[in-house]
């Protein structure tokens, strides 16, 4: 039986106590201080795409701004969650996403947190923030890759494969709860509609002698209140 | 280009995820566009899922997604050539052509792109054309290289 | 085709090509760098051969295709020994001419170098101005070497370096060498390589890789090329020594796929080493195996970027990973992978010969032996040019550049391309240094120079570059995939007129986040172009500001 390796750190004046391989996002909800994030799941594999979760680290002299995603605990690193310059950043970058999604639910929350304004910079058509949530989760979790990612730079975009997504996407729907803008079940919807209408394939019924059935999910906008 | 040429680049590939870049590079040279369906039959055979061989295909311009002209006309847009009136000559070939960059006439006879450095930066700016330099180039000129391309 | 089993063999055969070639046979050397060559070399070249067959002359002149001599801006480039008598601007009925001088030992006069100013000439390349103030350690050799031919490397002292390291040095002691001389990094870290081969070396994992970053997306830069098209051996002999330093088994040349040219000289190179017994197993015999592979980017330029590059050759996607998974230690296929740049590859060998202490000679006093520049933009005679760490801007500028072109004035001077910095003609005598010029805003980088004359407008500049850039953006994290368009447009804005308050302001914070919290040293440096702007061109930006008073649309 391995040795499990405790480390030692600081976060907000905080002594934490961490286990080696952690990262200073899972030692931090661990010892219940919270980070913002947007691209993290669980599930998934940290992506470090939407920066949110940027934090302050102090090691051997040196400051740095990494994504406490990613980042690995070290032995006495000093960790701070909130700084002018963390904030200004998240602010920033909350006004960037924004301009593609400026009614998401989760920006709002953040705006109205950080300070930051929606209309600061220039509107953008898609309200796809390129999260990734979609795309990971169907290839990490559903081993589907019904959807994935396009092009490159800002015109970077998930799109639905439909050979794939007519077979099993209606069945699933299970991303289209993790999309932080609603964006992605606009895109299969659209995708639908342009490819393969009313071709979709509906959840089979279930096998004699169960009573559980796959209870699909109506999709509904999100309304802002 | 043969779908027999096309398979045979594949088959070189089975079974190799990682080859996924070699096999579109040798298939793009040959065929000079990936159409969707070889797309398919290229993530089948290295056992990649289709997306991520969509995305590595729209992700690197050297690949193309929809059929190209006879000719490449690219112009330079390095630092240098663009320093050394790359701009005008760029509106120079929009013009003649009534392309915009990456696009394809109708006849397929020229795809217009432009591009970063090529690295002859002491002759900008250039156009190059199917692989032939023209170099220290202006837009008074260009009508008479782009004649010589049907 | 001998296979050496030994460097004894080696060394034999190199004394048997040398004393086969005769010194004071006259050679004529036909530059087919990227710039000669897109002004046709290839028919100055060919119509020297055909004289040579039709007058038979084969056995008193030899003409020889070469790479870049670096005097890009007069191609084609002839060089004749004996003697490095350099003609430029060499056409095909310049042929007879030449070929009958060089048989006299005279000078064709109408097509040496002629001062613009003075008209004086100079015949010799020592002579020539532009060659006269480089100290041509890398690229000295390229008018020398036919890039297909291995025999012409191994000619002017090919492989004594590797030879010395496998038969006379421990791994160790290699390594020992190369962290003593200081070679920093050439492709824009600047980060030192002794000490990333030392960590590629230390990591636990046995597999082992060394990588060659032959990208050069640098805009601006094209040594890095012109060294891969016109002496790959050096490359690959300095790339097989730090494999024997480090403890890799395998290599990977990255380059690009646009140039032919480069291709197959690779690909030659490559495969003539390896029946020389250079590559493969047991080399020279010295128990030691390596192998190497050559890889293509596929038209982007963050494919560049190490860990992007290492993910391009497992066939992903390019999309880079952050810095805190060092690749040194976990790269390609998560094996410890050590790359570098072309040009510090290739400064390998003669550390190796000449030592540590000599190289340490060369150059300022963190900035150790010469630096390639690729000089261009408003520059007289732009090329590739190479000269000790620590030599004045000045220098390069006028001395070895000639001054602005069409006798304009010098504004500002740009380095390291879209990552880089422009600074003004004031600081013209500043040093050639790494740390120096960070310092000023303007990081070398991969040693692009750019001269930019007093019509440039700095805004136009940075907002040129950052659109350059928003086109090779990966698009995985936030700051750089929104920031860069956020910022090209309010300076594309700005250049039409329609710069409004809070621009700047704007500017500033995109640049500042952009710059902290991107991913990968794309987003991180794209802003530094516009933070060196502000530094020192800040009135031009502010010019720009029209709509100030109010009004519905200020911000």
């Amino acid at each position: 039986m391995s040795e499990v390796h405790e480390i030692a750190l600081t976060i907000d004046g905080k002594d934490v106590k961490a286990t080696a391989g952690m990262t200073v996002l899972q030692a931090a909800q661990q010892a219940d201080i919270h980070i913002p994030t947007l691209c993290h799941h669980e599930k998934l594999e940290a992506f470090g795409g939407c920066r949110l979760c940027i934090v302050e680290v102090e090691a051997r002299g040196w400051t740095s701004y990494v994504v406490s995603c990613l980042y690995p605990v070290a032995k006495d690193i000093v960790v701070r969650t909130r700084s002018e310059k963390v904030d200004k950043i998240r602010k920033v970058i909350v006004e960037e996403l924004m301009a593609h999604a400026p009614d998401a639910p989760e920006l709002v929350r953040l705006a109205e947190e950080y300070g930051a304004d929606r209309e600061r910079f220039e509107r953008k058509e898609s309200f796809c923030i390129v999260c990734g949530l979609c795309v990971r989760y169907c290839n990490e979790v559903k081993h589907e890759n019904a959807v994935g990612f396009i092009d490159n730079g800002a015109r970077r975009e998930i799109s639905f494969i439909p050979e794939i997504a007519k077979k099993v996407c209606w069945e699933c729907q299970e991303c289209f709860a993790l999309c932080p803008t609603s964006y992605a079940q606009a895109a299969y919807l659209l995708t639908e509609a342009l490819a393969f209408p009313g071709q979709r394939k509906e959840p089979s019924r279930p096998a004699k002698g169960t009573t559980a059935g796959r209870r699909v999910i109506p999709i509904m906008p999100i309304m802002t209140p | 280009m043969s779908d027999k040429t096309i398979d045979s680049i594949i088959e070189k590939y089975r079974g190799q995820p990682g080859s996924v870049i070699h096999a579109l590079v040798e298939i793009q040279h040959e065929n000079h566009w990936l159409p969707r369906d070889v797309i398919h039959r290229v993530a089948d055979a290295l056992e990649v899922p289709f997306a991520q061989v969509m995305q590595i295909a729209s992700f690197y311009k050297a690949f193309s997604l929809t059929p190209k002209g006879r000719h490449e006309v690219h112009v330079c847009t390095g630092m240098t050539c663009h320093l050394r009136g790359a701009p005008k000559l760029q509106a120079k070939v929009e013009e003649l052509t009534g392309l915009k960059d990456g696009e394809t006439d109708a006849d397929s006879r020229f795809t217009f792109e432009t591009g970063a450095c090529l690295g002859s930066c002491s002759i900008g700016p250039e156009l190059i054309v199917d692989g032939k330099h023209y170099g220290r180039m202006t837009p008074e000129k260009v009508a008479d290289v782009l004649k010589r391309y049907e | 085709m001998p296979k050496f089993q030994s460097a004894a063999e080696l060394e034999k055969f190199r004394a048997e090509i040398l004393s086969s070639r005769d010194p004071a046979k006259p050679c004529i050397a036909v530059c087919a760098g990227a710039a000669c060559a897109g002004m046709d070399s290839a028919a100055v070249a060919a119509a020297f051969l055909a004289a040579l067959d039709q007058q038979k002359l084969g056995d008193k002149l030899e003409v020889r295709t070469t790479g870049c001599h670096g005097y890009c801006e007069k191609g084609p480039n002839v060089v004749i020994t004996p003697g490095d008598i350099c003609y430029f601007e060499v056409q095909p009925t310049d042929v007879s001419e030449i070929i009958a001088a060089a048989l006299k030992g005279e000078v064709v006069d109408r097509l040496v170098y002629k001062d613009p100013g003075t008209g004086a000439k100079a015949v010799h390349m020592s002579e020539v101005p532009f060659y006269k103030h480089q100290m041509r350690l890398l690229m000295g050799d390229n008018p020398k070497i036919d890039p297909m031919r291995i025999d012409d490397y191994l000619a002017v002292g090919g492989y004594a370096a590797l030879v010395k390291a496998l038969t006379e040095m421990t791994p160790d002691q290699v390594l020992d060498e190369v962290k003593k001389a200081n070679l920093r990094g050439r492709g824009g870290g600047g980060f030192p390589a002794g000490s990333k081969w030392e960590t590629t070396k230390k990591a636990p994992e046995k597999t082992k890789y060394v990588i060659v970053n032959g990208h050069e997306g640098e805009s601006a830069a094209f040594m890095d090329r012109a060294m891969l098209t016109g002496n790959p051996h050096k490359i690959l002999e300095g790339l097989i020594i730090g494999a024997y330093a480090i403890g890799a088994q395998k290599g990977f040349m990255y380059t690009r796929h646009d140039m032919p040219l480069l291709e197959k000289h690779v690909r030659n190179a490559l495969l003539q080493a390896k029946e020389y017994g250079l590559l493969g197993e047991n080399i020279l015999g010295s128990g030691f195996a390596f192998e190497c592979e050559l890889h293509f980017d596929v038209g982007i330029f963050v494919s560049g970027e190490s860990s992007a590059l290492m993910r391009s050759i497992e066939g992903h996607a390019p999309e880079p990973r952050p810095k805190y998974i060092r690749t040194s230690v976990s790269g390609i296929w998560d094996k410890p992978s050590n790359l570098n740049n072309v040009e510090t590859w290739a400064n390998v060998p003669q550390i190796i010969s000449k030592g540590a202490e000599w190289f340490t000679s060369i150059g300022s006093e963190r900035s150790k032996g010469t630096k390639l520049i690729s000089l261009s933009g408003n520059v007289v005679n732009s090329g590739i040019v190479e000269v000790p760490m620590g030599t004045p801007l000045r220098t390069l500028a006028f001395d070895i550049g000639g001054g602005v072109r069409d006798g304009k004035t010098l504004k500002a001077i740009h380095f390291g391309g879209a990552m880089g910095g422009s600074i003004p003609a004031d600081l013209i005598d500043a040093p050639l240094d790494f740390d120096g010029m960070s310092k000023l805003g303007a990081p070398i980088g991969a040693g692009g120079l750019l001269l930019m004359d007093e019509d440039t407008d700095m805004v136009e500049v940075a907002r040129y570059l950052l659109d350059f850039l928003v086109n090779e953006s990966c698009g995985k994290c936030a700051p750089c995939r929104e920031g860069m368009p956020q910022m090209l447009h309010i300076l594309t804005n700005m250049t039409e007129g329609k710069g409004k308050a809070g621009d700047l302001e704007r500017l500033e914070d995109l640049a500042e986040v952009t710059g902290a919290a991107s991913l990968c040293a794309l987003g991180k440096t794209s802003a530094d172009p516009l933070k060196s702007m502000f530094r020192y061109f800040k009135p031009e930006y502010e010019a720009r500001i029209v709509n100030v008073a109010g009004g519905s649309d200020a911000k």
